[in-house]
This record gives C-alpha cells, sequence and structure tokens, in this order.
C-alpha cells in the first residue's frame, strides 16, 4: 500500500507525516503525531468527541482522511491554551466541574470555542444546538451549557 | 484504496473513467468515511473534488445561483442572502448532522449518496435546482429531480461527476419551506420530509411544486399535489386536497421509525404545514 506525505499546519505549528490513504486526521492526530486529545467515540460523527477545526472550520475528525490535511490549519484541543494558561473555556469548566469522565470534553472545547468566535453571544438554545453533535454520557450537559455561557459572558465583559 | 486529489474536473474524469473496479467521489465524506470506516463500502479510488478551482462558489448567475460541488451546508447558511431567497432550501440543508456535519457536508453528496430520506433533496426537487454534469463524452445539464433513480443509485454513468448545482431565478413573490418529522430535534434520518416552493399572483397560487422525501424508494416530486393548490389562495379545501394527494403519492417502507400507515399520514400534515410557512414567508416579504 503507498503512503501519502502530507504537509499541514497543527496549532500553529508545520507538521509532517505519512498516511495510509484509508487512514482518517483522528488515527493520524492520535497515531501518528502523539496528540492524543481528540478522542474516538463512534468513529461515525455521531459523537464529537473527536472535534478539531480545519481551516477554522468544526469537523469530525474521524470524518476526515489524513490526506485532506496537506497545506491546512488544524487546531485541537491541545492547542486551546496557551502555554502553561488555560483558556477561559478550560478555566471554567473546572470551576463548574463540567465533566466527569472527561472523554468528551476535549471535543466540548475545541466546539465551544468555535462557537464562541462566531458568536459571543449565543442564547441557551444557540449553545444546546451548536453542541447537538457533542454527546457526553456522565454530566447531563447542565454544567456544560452553564460554564459556556459563563465564559462568554466574562470574555464580552473583557473585551 | 488509491486516494487522488485532482487540480481540474477534466482529470477528476480522466481518473474516473480509467479506474479499475469501484470509484467513489470525495466531497464532505460524511457518506463516504462512515461507509468505509463502517466496512459497508471502500472504494478502490477514491477522488476528492476539493482541490479544483470553483467547487466553494457561491455565486449569482444567469439571475440565479451556481453553488459550486463542495460548498457545505454551514457556508450556505452563511450566505445571508441565498438564505433570504431560498429560506427553505437552506433550512433542510441546516437540518443535516450537527455543527460538525455541517462543516463538511454539501448538497451534490447529499444528492448522490441517493438516499430517500436525504434532507436536501426534496428541497432541491422543489426548487428546480439542475446540475451540471461533465463526464467523458462531454457535459450536459439536467434536472436534479433525474438523478437519484433508487436508493443509493443514481442516473450518473461511469466517470461523470457533478461540477455544480444551479439554482433557479427567484423571481418576485415566491418562497419555499422544508419540514421533515424526526422522534426527536437533532441527529435523526427523517421519518417523512416534504418541501414546497410557490409563487403568488396577489394571493392566489400561480407556480407550485411539491416533493415528498422518506416515502418512497426515491424522492418524489407530487405534480398531483402541486395542482391541488395551484390557482387557490391555500384555503382549507386547498390544504385538503393537497393533504390528500400528497399521502396517495406515498408508497413507504415499513420499519421501527415509522409504519407504512404513519408514514403516509405525516406526508398530508407535513404538505399542509410546509405550504402555509412557503406560503407565510411570501406574503410576509410583500
Ligand atoms: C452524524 C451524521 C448525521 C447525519 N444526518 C443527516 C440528516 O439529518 N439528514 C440527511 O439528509 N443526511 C444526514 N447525514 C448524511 C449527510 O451528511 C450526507 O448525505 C451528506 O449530505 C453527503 O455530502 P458529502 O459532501 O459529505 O458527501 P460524500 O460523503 O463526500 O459523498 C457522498 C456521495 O456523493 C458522491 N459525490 C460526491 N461529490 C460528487 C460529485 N461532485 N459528483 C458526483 N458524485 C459525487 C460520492 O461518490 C458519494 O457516493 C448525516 C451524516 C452524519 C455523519
Ligand atoms: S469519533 Fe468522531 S464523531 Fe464520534
Ligand atoms: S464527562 Fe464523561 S462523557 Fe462527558
Amino acid at each position: 500500500m503507498s503512503m501519502i506525505h502530507v504537509s499541514t499546519t497543527i496549532n500553529g505549528d508545520e507538521a509532517e507525516f505519512l498516511c495510509d490513504p484509508r487512514e482518517t486526521l483522528l488515527d493520524v492526530l492520535r497515531d501518528k503525531l502523539a496528540l492524543t486529545g481528540a478522542k474516538e467515540g463512534c468513529g461515525t460523527g455521531d459523537c464529537g468527541a473527536c472535534s478539531v477545526t480545519v481551516d477554522g472550520r468544526l469537523v469530525c475528525s474521524c470524518l476526515v482522511l489524513g490526506a485532506e490535511a496537506q497545506g491546512k490549519s488544524i487546531t485541537t484541543v491541545e492547542g486551546i491554551a496557551e502555554g502553561e494558561s488555560l483558556h477561559p473555556l478550560q478555566e471554567k469548566f473546572i470551576e463548574y466541574a463540567a465533566l466527569q469522565c472527561g472523554i468528551c470534553t476535549p471535543g466540548i472545547l475545541v466546539a465551544t470555542k468555535a462557537l464562541l468566535e462566531k458568536n459571543p453571544d449565543p442564547t441557551e438554545t444557540e449553545v444546546r444546538y451548536w453542541l447537538a453533535g457533542n454527546l457526553c454520557r456522565c454530566t447531563g450537559y447542565d454544567k456544560i451549557i452553564r460554564a459556556v455561557m459563563d465564559t462568554a459572558a466574562d470574555l464580552r465583559k473583557a473585551s | 484504496m488509491q486516494y487522488h486529489s485532482p487540480a481540474s474536473f477534466e482529470d477528476a474524469v480522466g481518473i474516473a473513467a480509467s479506474a479499475d473496479g469501484t470509484t467513489r467521489f470525495l466531497a464532505g465524506g460524511t457518506d463516504v468515511l462512515v461507509q468505509l470506516r463502517a466496512d459497508v463500502f471502500t472504494p478502490d479510488v477514491l477522488i476528492d473534488v476539493k482541490n479544483i478551482e470553483g467547487v466553494k462558489d457561491i455565486v449569482c448567475e444567469d439571475g440565479g445561483w451556481r453553488i459550486g460541488a463542495a460548498v457545505s451546508g454551514a457556508e450556505m447558511s452563511e450566505n445571508a442572502e441565498l438564505a433570504r431567497q431560498w429560506p427553505g432550501l437552506v433550512e433542510a440543508m441546516d437540518l443535516i448532522g450537527s455543527t460538525q456535519v455541517q462543516g463538511r457536508a454539501t448538497l451534490v453528496g447529499n444528492l448522490c449518496n441517493g438516499s430517500p430520506a436525504a434532507d436536501s433533496v426534496p428541497a432541491m426537487f422543489a426548487a428546480d435546482v439542475s446540475a451540471n454534469i461533465t463526464g467523458p463524452n462531454g457535459e450536459r445539464r439536467v434536472a436534479v429531480s433525474e438523478i437519484p433513480v433508487g436508493p443509493g443509485k443514481t442516473s450518473l454513468e461511469k466517470g461523470e461527476v457533478i461540477t455544480a448545482l444551479h439554482i433557479p431565478q427567484r423571481g418576485d413573490n415566491a418562497a419555499d419551506a422544508y419540514l421533515r418529522f424526526i422522534p426527536r430535534t437533532e441527529m435523526d434520518i427523517a421519518v417523512v420530509g416534504c418541501a414546497v416552493n410557490l409563487r403568488l399572483d396577489g394571493d392566489t397560487i400561480s407556480e407550485a411544486r411539491v416533493s415528498l422525501g422518506a416515502v418512497a424508494p426515491k424522492v418524489l416530486l407530487v405534480d398531483e399535489a402541486a395542482q391541488a393548490i395551484i390557482g387557490t389562495s391555500l384555503d382549507e379545501n386547498a390544504l385538503n386536497a393537497l393533504a390528500a394527494a400528497a399521502s396517495a403519492a406515498c408508497n413507504p417502507i415499513n420499519d421501527k421509525r415509522g409504519t407504512i400507515k404513519f408514514r403516509t399520514h405525516v406526508a398530508g400534515v407535513l404538505a399542509r404545514r410546509a405550504a402555509k410557512i412557503a406560503y407565510d414567508r411570501v406574503r410576509a416579504s410583500k
């Protein structure tokens, strides 16, 4: 099987890898680039645990081929904090205990960061619809929604 | 599986036409990759169309719109003028999957996957969208309603690829609407879908197209349902005739998601509601 050579940008850094044509971006991130933040919950686009952004657009990395990353700019949960300082969403998720097992958390952080960049003042309904593709089997969602609403309010005050 | 990412449709056609074994095109991959990962279907040759110039275009052309083959649902919803002119088509596409799926899924993929329950397809039928197709024997333009021929099957020949979709000129006093029934509010497959596209002359419907999804082996364009409301002002009699014609056109499957009786009934209910929404949209825009 011939391997494909891919050059891309991940969390602002240039990255290169070889992949099988059938390998997904999620496989590549986890198995080749040791970025294990994105999780595989389903592999079929239903759970959102694998959420990343590609050229700023929120997608499921389990439904993107590694080969498609050529020339693109990818952000994963590892790129959300700035060095040692956590992103405001990460701070609030801790404060609100908006996670239990944590499997869904990387995907939800990437997804909600994308939401707040597009819409800094979402309603609760908008947050819930935006996260319809991010499943959480532990928290019952409420703490997640409250953490996101509160982060949005803080960020609006700060700006 | 081989992966190709040609820079032109000419090259894409060349690769597809000379491919040994099975071929798929890769737009957003929300069907192709699901099928690949689930070992339902792995093509021998996969041709990514997203690096071809113009595939991300949403442009006004010939009074209507040209939508490139790789435009995602999210990109359609973000185009305020498109959403204003074709709210039904945009809302139908927007119902597909989650935010993440919206970032990738395309109209062309939804059409060519050939699912009778595909949400954007009834809206495209009702809007009379056509497709530009290029293949080994040259180019042709066909109505989108001629493309699905059965579950998972299209009328495209080997080597043929859709380069863009054309939405007709909207014109005055016209609007569309799409509704689907699902047992929950998000992330589910339509049990019934219905799109209605209307034009009014005063209060009277002068043109109508009605399309139903998930009630037959392929999406239906139901002329009898359109005829039931043309010439009326969508009074109760017209709505009853519309619902009866929509239900009469159904030939659905019986499964755990909806019985034949239920789907047939709901088709009529959705047709009434979608027609009212489209009608009210025209009146509100006046
Ligand atoms: C979690 C999830 C939820 C979903 N929910 C819904 C839903 O609610 N409603 C719904 O209708 N669908 C739903 N879908 C399916 C929907 O996302 C797809 O049908 C999508 O619209 C296909 O578009 P794509 O660009 O991803 O196509 P791809 O997967 O890239 O391709 C699909 C098919 O189209 C063909 N194709 C692609 N481009 C071309 C071209 N230019 N010319 C010729 N053929 C081409 C391919 O060969 C393939 O057969 C869901 C999918 C997922 C993963
Ligand atoms: S692993 Fe990608 S959506 Fe579940
Ligand atoms: S915290 Fe366990 S799945 Fe969300």
